[in-house]
């Protein structure tokens, strides 16, 4: 009962974070000196006072900006979060559109970067101090330090324009349509459609954009399974073990992973709210219709309904994330106590 | 110490020579650039890299090596003076938070988390969009997104020092809290603080690079390597434009990662031995 206990306080204290948040984004958005109007009306409506003190009134402009934000705060409260300047849409049926293309990708990228970065880190740990080491750890540095954006344009003109052997941007070929919306997430649909080729076009598109997004965390996971693993080779208990005569191969698997994967896991943690801001480059580049280009056409016009929504989306994915993996912690690891 | 590692660590080595190389250039390059970074000549543009031009010229015939090498002033700059700031403010709050420890230390903590919560380009994007694009404002992003982790370190450490025999020892003979605080705490702290500003700046120069990339940096004569590759990625058929900024960026924040990775490696007394 302790975890249940402490999964409702976080969820709780996530509560107030949220409201922190919009509070937050409603104040850096609101107390600048950049103006919704300027980025929305055109010049010959500027000049118009009429249509500007209109405008203003239509978005609450004119409302003192406490009054604002308790506006917006009880709407959000009712699942309301606005109309989108931008689109003049409900924010919330925009950030439903786009949503699944992120995660899709997100996912995409995340299972890359476990994968790949836990079997690196294990290597890596294995044979310490050999050519082949270096070599993985390069690979890792590699990971943190690229540029998401650049590398997304290097990978496009060799694999796509180059060798033609990967698709260009977008969710799909151009030639196909998309799938019918059930789940939102091609890869599923596609499926739930039984339709093969639409599937397997769906998943190529994913390859670049996901080795791209998650790279940066495979370096981490790479790193961080790498020294957890060499720590825990260190230790007593898999001297025991050694000194019973496993061998060496038993010992890694048997004795030593297990426990070397614990702090792994809240690297993953980490990794994924990178994923989620490397979102905004990488979804620019491969013309992916996710919300990372939904916040940065956001920000261009000061669309504040869209830029508080769709910051608070990825605040609360980051923060129930990180909840998930501090849970799991306690799962995995019975030395933990919750509190 | 460097020596001591740089001897045992190949990376790391390769780490310190790639950032020594990068300082070099970035202090003298406008004495050794062969042309003049923001001369157009539209004779050459999208000229490919040649014997005259090393990397080529850009849509503009712009010299792209010339371009490039005082690009790294702006990015070692930016690098330096974020990771400076974030640390002095992140020092001061999480040094207060810390030393006045209850109700002030959870109440500044959250507020922290807050920001913390949010993934770090996202933030920084709505500033610079809400400021304006400009080095200054982009600056200004930077810092503000960056600080907690400054405060987080700060904070434990001034905790841990807090309870040291020495501080009740100053405290007895009458000092103040704020001569305790800057005679006994930060000297004590800096250490750490230092440590983890090495192992950031290549984060930081990447989290330029890519405001840069959006716009979100100087306006457009500026060589910032950033937005040089965002020019690039207009004329995407012409590869160098945006290949040879984004090796400047690649390579810098490379090289910081290697000696970061070294020094953590050096420092945690677990994984010492193997050194």
């Amino acid at each position: 009962m302790d975890i249940l206990r402490y999964i409702i306080r976080r969820l709780i204290f996530i509560f107030f974070l949220m409201i922190g948040i919009s509070l937050m984004v409603f104040l850096i958005a609101n107390a600048l000196p950049s103006d919704p109007v300027v980025a929305n009306l055109s010049q010959r409506n500027l000049d118009n006072e009429e249509m500007v003190a209109a405008f203003r009134a239509k978005w609450g402009l004119d409302q003192p900006l406490y009054k604002q934000y308790l506006t917006y705060l009880g709407n959000l409260l009712q699942g309301d979060m606005g109309l989108s300047i931008r689109t003049s849409r409900p924010v919330f049926d925009d950030l439903k559109q786009y949503y699944p293309a992120t995660v899709e990708l997100a996912f995409i990228g995340i299972a890359f970067a476990v994968i790949f970065g836990m079997l690196f880190g294990v290597i890596s740990a294995i044979k310490r101090n050999t050519a082949i080491d270096q070599i993985l750890r390069g690979i890792s540095v590699f990971g943190v330090s690229v540029p998401a954006f650049w590398l997304a344009l290097i990978m496009l003109f060799i694999f796509y324009l180059g060798l033609g052997i990967a698709p260009g941007p977008g969710r799909i070929s151009p030639y196909l349509s998309a799938p019918v919306h059930v789940t939102g997430f091609f890869l599923i649909d596609s499926l739930l459609m039984g339709n093969w080729p639409l599937f397997a076009d769906a998943l190529k598109h994913l390859i670049l954009p996901g080795v791209c997004l998650g790279l940066f965390t495979m370096g981490l996971i790479t790193r961080t399974t790498r020294s957890s693993l060499l720590e825990v080779l260190s230790m007593d208990f898999t001297r025991t073990a050694r000194a019973k005569g496993l061998r060496e191969r038993s010992v890694i698997t048997k004795h030593a992973l297990g426990n070397a994967l614990i702090p792994v896991i809240t690297v993953i943690g980490v990794g994924f709210g990178n994923l989620l801001g490397g979102m905004v480059l990488v979804e620019t580049i491969f013309a992916w219709p996710g919300i990372g280009q939904y916040a940065f056409k956001s920000t261009q016009y000061m669309d504040f309904p869209s830029i508080v929504g769709v910051s608070l989306l990825i605040a609360l994915n980051y923060v129930l994330i990180n909840l998930i993996i501090d849970v799991l912690y306690g799962v995995l690891d019975p030395r933990v106590r919750y509190r | 110490m460097t020596w001591r590692l740089m001897k045992n660590n190949t990376l790391f080595s390769i780490g310190v020579v790639i950032c020594l190389l990068w300082l070099i250039i970035s202090i003298l390059a406008p004495f050794i650039v062969p042309y003049d970074p923001l001369e157009q000549n539209l004779m050459i543009r999208f000229s490919k890299p040649s014997a005259e031009h090393w990397c080529g010229a850009d849509s503009l015939g712009r010299d792209i090596f010339s371009r490039v090498l005082v690009g790294s002033r702006i990015s070692i700059g930016a690098g330096i003076i974020t990771i400076i700031f974030a640390a002095l403010v992140g020092m001061i709050y999480g040094g207060v938070a810390g030393y006045a420890g209850g109700r002030v230390d959870e109440i500044m903590m959250r507020g922290s988390e807050l920001v913390q919560s949010f993934p770090t380009i996202i933030l920084a994007m709505i500033i610079c969009a809400a400021l304006g694009p400009s080095l200054f404002n982009a600056l200004i992003a930077m810092v503000i997104v960056w600080w907690p982790n400054y405060a987080r370190v700060m904070r434990s450490m001034v905790i841990q020092v807090k309870t040291n025999e020495y501080i009740e020892a100053s405290k007895s003979l009458g000092a103040s809290n704020l001569r305790i605080f800057f005679k006994e705490i930060i000297p004590n702290s800096v250490g750490s603080i230092i440590v983890l500003a090495t192992v950031d700046f290549g984060n930081a120069v990447l989290l330029f690079a890519g405001l840069s990339y959006l716009g979100l940096g100087s306006p457009p004569p500026t060589p910032e390597w950033g937005a040089m590759v965002s020019d690039g990625a207009n004329y995407f058929t012409y590869w160098w434009i945006a290949t040879f900024p984004g090796l400047g960026i690649l390579t810098m924040s490379m090289g910081a990662n290697f000696i970061g990775d070294g020094m953590r490696d050096f420092l945690d007394p677990k994984l010492r031995k193997e050194l």
